[in-house]
């Protein structure tokens, strides 16, 4: 290859890189300068005096309708939800996708298809009679309430991972475990999950991306108390007492984002190498 | 010499009417079978004729919908694989991928609660057994085919069962390995005298290593007995062209006797095999089939039944096989020859067809009976 055509090959990589980093860099910019300094400078100069204040007054204090204590209650009500919606979706997913490929069963097909549907109903549509649903079993307004909401509507998605998964162990590898004398349970635990690291890390990413990420169910299911911290960051930006603070809005925005990057960064690698793993080779 | 036994108390199989249906298949059809105590039995057919599923009855994981099948004195209808006193060895192998070559072959025995220097113990004689001993705390995957083999029926050794089930356990392997294995699965049968199920497409695996070959088709037996008695005697025209390879030749036709007693078998367009002795006198003037081996046949200027010239020759060093046509029969006829036979494409070979080596079949495939010295 020729050195100009390598040259062209980087500059379209590192525009494309500039393009991709440069709303993250204003945030984060603009997070760290004063609101005077805003006001004043251009919208990506580096900040002249970095300052955290901004942070602290989004993590503590600053007002999301009518409570003044920054994002760190929702923070820790989207931390509450988040994980046993995730552990809960996923472990279940893991179970049907065992089942529906190592157990089959008359209709066990069907019964897929009818999951996968799932994947494509959107969210709108279900608002009502989920509203109705949880009211009837006394969950509405509760944390408990949303954990199951997103439990439900993950499992499409999670059995389809799993099962997509589990279909390529070969079913020679379970009559084994069975003339070993492996029940239901036993090959489950001892024999698939062990071989089923990628595919949890592939799931729990996804789950985690959807349930962190999710607006839609917090802002219909949730309590004043339970609001997730999606939730919460829309009022807090919505939220003005005269003065438009942007650079606390930056902050709280990208405090919001922290914990989704955080799974990613832990666990990325494995992600590409879930979804790209295959038959599992005795 | 072996360090370990196989099952304390060894037993036999006896299935009796047992009928196999998915949903609306009928994939096993009234199956009636003994296999006895300490037998190498073989259970062989074309793909899809039934065996591996009537071994995988046996073995407890596919039900049977009716009939009953006992091992030893048990009754085991309704018994989980586990407790059935089988141990079974998969065609892929099927090792625990996660787990060392130890934890493989232990695991039956963790879950069967066996003390745990017992299972030590037990492993460890398998894997000296099998040479392979010093991969005990290798993972599968770092393993050859042939290694893999060994564990997968170190595995079963361990568990000291009453009768060993085997799945087309060479298939996966190269044609070299297979010969060595197949030796090996002789010289296990040999030392643990245990009784020994094994399903096969191969017909050299059934030949060598069977006391009694079951032969299915369409999920029925077709025929049970020894290897010699197969060959020889074979029940139908199924058996006959199944079993030995290259496979037997079939001529269909209609027998003429002469006045000397010799039969001359009419071929459909006409041309006529002469001299054919000690054809049967109850198949004279109707359709009936020809059986020929190819090793049977041979070539003889002065007793000639048919003059045919040659299609194609392969020389495989130690033999000849030979293709010649019958003008009427809808097949090439093959021919084996020794391996320094002088012939080429094109030559009129005439071929000598022996009474002694004739198979002869009714119109309906039912072979009629043979003497063979």
């Amino acid at each position: 290859m020729s050195k100009l055509s390598r040259a062209c090959i980087y500059a379209v990589l590192i525009l494309a890189a500039l393009y991709t980093l440069a709303p993250l860099w204003v945030m984060v910019a603009t997070s760290l300068k004063s609101l005077d300094e805003i006001r004043e400078g251009s919208l990506i100069a580096a900040p002249l005096a970095p300052s955290l204040s901004s942070w602290g007054k989004a993590w503590s204090s600053a007002c999301s309708g009518v409570r003044c204590e920054g994002l760190q209650p929702f923070f820790w009500n989207s931390l509450i939800m988040t994980i046993p919606a995730v552990l809960i979706s996923t472990f279940v997913g893991a179970l049907n996708g065992y089942v529906l490929t190592q157990w089959r069963f008359r209709g066990s097909e069907v019964l897929f298809t009818a999951l996968l549907v799932g994947c494509f109903i959107p969210f709108q549509v279900v608002l009502l009679p989920m509203a109705r649903t949880l009211g009837a079993i006394g969950l509405s307004d509760s944390v408990i309430g949303l954990i199951f909401v997103h439990v439900v509507y993950g499992l499409a998605f999670t059995t389809l991972f799993f099962r997509n998964y589990y279909v390529s162990i070969p079913a020679d590898l379970m009559k084994a475990a069975r003339v070993d004398g492996a029940g239901f349970f036993t090959i489950f635990w001892r024999i698939l999950m062990p071989i089923s690291g990628p595919i949890f890390v592939v799931c729990i990413i996804w789950q985690f991306t959807q349930i962190w990420n999710d607006f839609l169910f917090g802002v219909a299911f949730a309590g004043s108390d339970s609001q997730p911290i999606t939730v919460a960051l829309n009022n807090l930006v919505r939220t003005s007492t005269g003065v438009k603070e942007y650079n606390v809005d930056m902050a709280a925005a990208i405090i919001a984002a922290l914990p989704t990057l955080f799974v990613y960064i832990v666990a990325g690698k494995y992600f590409v190498r879930g979804l790209t793993a295959g038959a599992v080779k005795g | 010499m072996l360090g370990i036994k196989g099952g304390d108390g060894m037993a036999g199989v006896r299935l009796a009417n047992v009928q196999k249906s998915f949903a609306d298949v009928h994939v096993l059809k009234d199956i009636n079978l003994e296999i006895n105590d300490g037998e190498f039995v073989v259970f062989v057919g074309p793909s899809g004729c039934g065996k591996s599923t009537l071994l995988r009855t046996i073995a407890g994981l596919e039900e049977i919908t009716s009939g009953s099948l006992h091992v030893g004195d048990k009754l085991v209808n309704d018994v989980p694989p586990s407790d059935r006193g089988i141990a079974m060895v998969f065609q892929s192998y099927a090792l625990y991928p996660h787990m060392n070559l130890f934890d493989n072959m232990a695991f039956g025995l963790q879950l069967a609660k066996v003390p745990k220097d017992e299972i030590s113990k037990l492993v460890h004689a398998a894997a000296k057994t099998l040479n392979i001993d010093h991969l005990l705390d290798r993972k599968p995957k770092a393993l050859s085919g042939g290694q893999r083999q060994r564990v997968a029926i170190g595995r079963a050794i361990v568990r000291k069962p009453e009768v060993f089930l085997f799945d087309e356990p060479l298939s996966n392997l190269d044609a070299e390995l297979r010969v060595r294995m197949r030796y090996e699965f002789a010289k296990l049968h040999e030392e643990l005298k245990t009784t020994m199920i094994y399903v096969t497409h191969d017909q050299v695996e059934a030949m060598t290593l069977a006391d009694r070959i079951v032969v299915l088709r369409d999920g029925r037996i077709e025929q049970v007995g020894s290897p010699q008695e197969l060959y020889d005697h074979p029940a139908n025209e199924f058996v006959a062209g199944f079993l030995g390879s290259p496979r037997m030749n079939f001529l269909e036709g209609t027998l003429s006797a002469n006045g000397s007693g010799d039969g001359g078998l009419k071929l459909k367009n006409g041309v006529e095999i002469a001299s054919l002795s000690g054809a049967p006198a109850s198949l004279t003037n109707v359709q009936c089939k020809l059986g020929l081996r190819p090793e049977n046949i041979k070539i003889d200027k002065n007793h000639k039944s048919i003059d045919c010239p040659v299609k194609f020759v392969e020389a495989l060093g130690s033999q000849t096989q030979i293709y010649c046509e019958i003008p009427g029969a809808p097949e090439l006829l093959t021919v084996v020859a020794p391996g320094n036979a002088k012939v080429k494409t094109g030559d009129m070979l005439p071929l000598s067809f022996a009474a002694k080596d004739c198979y002869w079949f009714d119109a309906a495939g039912k072979a009629l009976p043979r003497v063979v010295a």
